[in-house]
């Protein structure tokens, strides 16, 4: 135990020495944060759009400045030709087009039904279908707003209620989500590379001829990003509470909890991706490129894991990320206790040994 | 004159060497050269299936305290309308919030006791929706669906015989220009792409010229006359057509997996890709020249990344976004590669469409690159 | 005078080299805050000369050798290198020199012949010129098949010959080399020496560190430096009977007793 806290503080003052990669280890994950707690919305909002209306009629200027008021669409321009919103749609300008047929005042007057073109840019599918609905939820409220006659019979007044998060801020979603990609990476990337370069360099081959067994070596480089992770999850929790203003409703130190078994999981990830690999740009190319993407896209930071199909339901479900964002959301926004989330510590804590097991094993391996 | 010309094309084959020798690395290290490959075409595989923002089966608690034909009624037409899965029915409010924290329910329908007694006596009637709102959108789009099916239900309930007044109807036609199918495929497809394109142009290059340093064999060049240009150059070739080459892949990988072809012509995409690629190899070396060790390269390098990839436009619109971040996004290349992609590859947009985008990463090629060349000291 | 057998001196030739050394210094001083490295030197290497560059660990031989080849910034103090100024003119110094450094810098995954390729190529030297000299070369270094191995698979003898083989190949005016023989055993390093000689019989200026003492005898001329400063400098031969010593052991005893540097 005393031969392995001398290879944790030669760790550390690896890590000291190089006074910039702390500072960005530390730095970074807040930068980040702060960046995207603001940044990053599912909300659809301020969407360009514009206008062919050849009716010019009351209640057509009407339902153009009744959709431009709402905080979800911004009017930028009036048409008057097919050839002219192509232009438009095809230069990126506008994400809709509303067209307004001549005859709309007319048959709205007289027989109380018009038609209405709305032309959504479905390039990005997602903000499409919003828009759309978005649009027709306003056009909705506007014929009740114009017609003659409000009371309607058999009315069901519907009361809708947001629990956990009543002003749907996109915050509450984004943070843990961000918090398990930046732990993700640090962890796994630094100690993998961090090993990877003593092989390289050689320098491994005067740890391992020491009687300390390699293992510990291994781990000894493992300790202090640990540390570092933990400091980040702090900083991280700090900055999401005062600056973001997301609530921390569970207990804190169940949250610590749940960290340090995610960054764990992390850790002995780096080891593996360590104990395959014998260059750093090898390591990196896994740690880095292979595992950056399908965490952002398949942990449920950003598309839900329930709308995938299962074979991605599947792959997700031995990402790490994955397992600590549905936690940690159930823990810090929704205030729930551990028999909440023992499913997915146990779950993370089984990744762990098996990681740690294979990773062990292979280093067993090469000596 | 002429010694001006004998020396460019000295310059010009000592970059023919530098080359040679990249290409002999770079093909001598054969797991990393399968890796390159390999990790953009599984990730081109896999990664666009996942993007959804699609809501289907989002699980329904329901609370019915009134137990009457138009209660059951409802809750028929809510699970038969495709977008609702009943979780289970609940006998308290209480028990369902319980079904929402075990991640079993995600929305919660409560409809009280005497609903359908006060709808016929009363004309109006409550009953209370609550959704688990930690995603906000999911949240929103959830109770957006649930809200309209009661609204068409309230209609079909309402008697033949009740006079209900003149309505005002608009007929909203909807049309889904570019996506009619509204397939999320031909618009992840071109992003990822985008992304991987980048991986592979910036990050290997933000690690060379470090590890070079780190090997000490920069030493050996350094006390050679090779202008700092030329050095750079030869370490930036290599990467730009690595990157190509990912990107022809990719679209072939786009075209045979998922019958993707771009409306538009593929020479623009390759003629942004051109400058693009360009830019990342540039801040890649601006990274190296600047790190002392590869792991710092490669840190600093997925620090920007990621914050590239989260703001391109791809996950979240950047319209929505507050205007302080879309001003950060002005200066993020890959937003600008992820438009092309989408005007070129969706809406057949033309060369001048994409002009105010091309102009942009020219400006970067020559803004990074330049200050990678200033940057790279030979004499310390 | 040695022919100009390739066109980056001839071409450099006509700049002038006045005083006609290979290289001059005076006052040359590095420091780094505080600490000065290199305390005003001053010397001259004539051409063809085997010059000797002595001192303990941390003397600041390699500091003061790397400013003669460009890749430091002296602080102050005056310099020529093959007739080129060391603040003005890097760049044509660089096209006159070789150099190889204390730590190994060769590609490791590229093999013999394909570092001698690159190198060949970066000094301007054409194809056909690579491959013959290429031939002669490995013929010198006398390896057989070793020559297609990655150089990183080689014996790190065989390396130090090879770095030296690539730091002379495209035949510069001086070539700089630090601590060639490090790590050597005696009979690689006399080897290592015949190279050197056969070198500088082609009209090669020499310029290596050494803190082998031994080695200082096969110099034409040594300097001993201590604590940043030149102390001595003469041939072999006029240093033992300076110091009144049986070999330059004892005369680098003699000198070293006065250093402050203490490097643990």
């Amino acid at each position: 135990m005393v031969r392995f806290s001398i290879f944790v503080k030669k760790e550390f003052l690896h890590i000291f020495r190089d006074v910039r990669t702390m500072l960005l280890l530390l730095a970074m994950p807040m930068i980040q944060l702060i960046i995207f707690g603001y940044a990053i919305t599912n909300e659809i909002k301020n969407t360009p759009f514009a206008v062919w209306n050849e009716s010019n009629c009351n209640p057509a200027t009407q339902l153009i400045q009744k959709i431009n008021g709402s905080q979800y669409f911004d009017l930028t321009g009036y048409y008057t030709s097919v050839g002219e919103i192509n232009k438009a749609f095809q230069q990126g300008k506008i994400k809709m087009a509303v067209i307004i047929p001549n005859q709309f005042g007319n048959d709205l007057f007289h027989t109380g039904k018009a038609d209405l073109q709305i032309i959504a840019d479905a390039s990005d599918p997602n903000e499409a279908s919003a828009v759309t609905s978005y649009v027709q939820q306003i056009i909705m409220q506007f014929q009740q707003e114009s017609s003659p006659e409000k009371t309607i019979p058999y009315a069901i007044r519907q009361e809708v209620k947001m629990l956990y998060n009543p002003q749907s801020e996109s915050a509450y979603n984004f943070v843990p989500g961000i918090m398990g990609l930046v732990l993700m990476l640090i962890c796994s990337m630094m100690t993998s590379i961090s090993i990877v370069r003593e092989k390289e360099q050689g320098t491994m081959e005067i740890l391992l001829v020491s009687p300390v067994k390699p293992i510990f070596i291994v781990l000894s480089k493992a300790v202090p990003y640990f540390l570092i992770a933990m400091i980040d999850v702090i900083s991280i929790l700090l900055l999401s509470r005062f600056l973001l203003h997301v609530p921390i409703e569970g207990n804190i130190f169940l949250i610590l909890l749940l960290c340090m078994t995610f960054t764990l999981s992390a850790l002995s990830l780096g080891l593996l991706i360590s104990s395959i690999t014998k260059t750093q740009q090898a390591a990196m190319l896994i740690s880095g490129i292979g595992l950056m993407l399908p965490t952002i896209l398949l942990s449920g930071l950003i598309f839900q894991i329930e709308n995938m199909p299962l074979i991605l339901r599947l792959v997700s479900d031995i990402l790490p990320a994955k397992w600590f964002i549905t936690a940690i959301k159930d823990v810090m926004i929704k205030g729930l206790g551990f028999t909440a989330i023992w499913q997915e510590c146990a779950i993370l804590t089984g990744m762990t040994v098996f990681l740690l097991f294979v990773s062990i094993k292979r280093f067993k391996n090469r000596l | 004159m002429n010694e001006n010309k004998r020396k460019i094309r000295s310059q010009w084959s000592t970059l023919k060497f530098l080359l040679q020798k990249e290409f002999l690395q770079i093909f001598r290290d054969k797991t990393i050269l399968k890796m390159i490959i390999a990790l953009p075409v599984v990730q081109l595989l896999i990664l666009p299936w996942a993007a959804t923002f699609e809501q289907r089966n989002i699980s329904l608690s329901v609370v019915d305290n009134d137990h009457s034909t138009f209660s059951r009624k409802l809750t028929e037409k809510i699970t038969s309308s495709g977008y609702f899965r009943l979780a289970d029915y609940s006998v308290s409010y209480s028990q369902a919030l319980t079904a929402v924290e075990r991640n079993d329910a995600d929305l919660i329908l409560e409809i009280p006791y005497r609903f359908e007694d006060d709808l016929i006596r009363e004309q109006s009637a409550g009953i209370m929706i609550s959704v688990n709102a930690v995603n906000g959108q999911k949240a929103g789009l959830g109770s957006a669906y649930l809200s309209q099916i009661i609204n068409d239900f309230n209609q079909e309930i309402i008697p033949p015989d009740v006079q209900s007044g003149r309505q005002n109807r608009i007929n909203v036609v909807p049309y889904y220009r570019y996506n009619t199918q509204m397939n999320y495929r031909n618009y992840m497809v071109p992003g990822i792409l985008v992304m991987l394109v980048t991986l592979i142009g910036g990050v290997p290059a933000a690690l060379n010229i470090v590890k070079e340093k780190e090997t000490g064999t920069i030493e050996q060049i350094n006390v050679t006359p090779i202008p700092k240009a030329i050095f750079i150059l030869g370490k930036l070739i290599p990467f730009w057509m690595m990157g190509l080459l990912i990107l022809t892949i990719g679209l072939i990988v786009a075209f045979i997996v998922y019958g993707l072809v771009p409306a538009g012509r593929l020479f623009n995409i390759y003629i942004f890709a051109f400058f693009y690629l360009l830019t990342f190899s540039g801040i890649g070396l601006l990274i190296s020249t600047y790190s002392e060790t590869q792991q710092q390269a490669m840190f600093v390098a997925f620090f920007f990344l990621i914050i590239f990839f989260l703001l391109s436009g791809l996950f979240t619109p950047i319209s929505s976004m507050p205007h302080y971040a879309q001003a950060i996004t002005r200066f993020n290349p890959v937003r600008y590669f992820v438009e092309v992609m989408r005007l070129v590859f969706m809406k057949g947009s033309g060369f001048s469409d994409i002009m105010p985008q091309l102009l942009h990463v020219i400006g970067f090629a020559v803004f990074f690159n330049g200050w990678a060349v200033w940057n790279y000291k030979k004499t310390s | 005078m040695k022919s100009s057998d390739n066109h980056i001196t001839s071409s450099s030739d006509s700049t002038g080299n006045p005083s006609g050394f290979m290289i001059e210094t005076g006052n040359l001083t590095k420091k780094f805050g505080d600490f000065t490295a290199v305390d005003h030197i001053s010397f001259q290497v004539s051409k063809g000369e085997i010059f000797g560059f002595l001192g303990a660990n941390g003397a600041g031989k390699t500091t003061a050798m790397r400013m003669l080849c460009g890749l430091l910034s002296p602080t102050s103090g005056k310099g020529r290198v093959a007739g080129f100024d060391i603040y003005k003119e890097q760049d044509n110094i660089k096209r006159n020199i070789g150099y190889m450094s204390q730590r190994f810098s060769l590609y490791e995954d590229l093999t013999v012949k394909e570092n001698m390729r690159l190198f060949g190529g970066i000094y301007g030297m054409d194809n056909k010129d690579i491959k013959t000299k290429t031939a002669d070369s490995l013929q010198e270094l006398g390896l057989g098949s070793e020559q297609n191995l990655l150089v990183k698979y080689l014996p790190s003898g065989i390396k130090q010959k090879v770095a030296f083989a690539v730091s002379v190949f495209h035949s510069p005016k001086i070539v700089f080399l630090d601590e060639p023989t490090g790590g050597v055993d005696p009979i690689a390093r006399r080897k290592f020496w015949e190279m050197i000689y056969r070198a500088s019989e082609q009209g090669i200026t020499i310029f290596v560190t050494t803190h082998y003492m031994d080695e200082a005898e096969y110099c034409n001329r040594v300097s001993m430096m201590v604590d940043g400063r030149i102390d001595a400098l003469d041939s072999p031969v006029n240093l033992r009977t300076q110091f009144n010593a049986r070999n330059m052991d004892e005369v680098f005893r003699s000198l070293a007793r006065k250093a402050k540097r203490i490097f643990p």
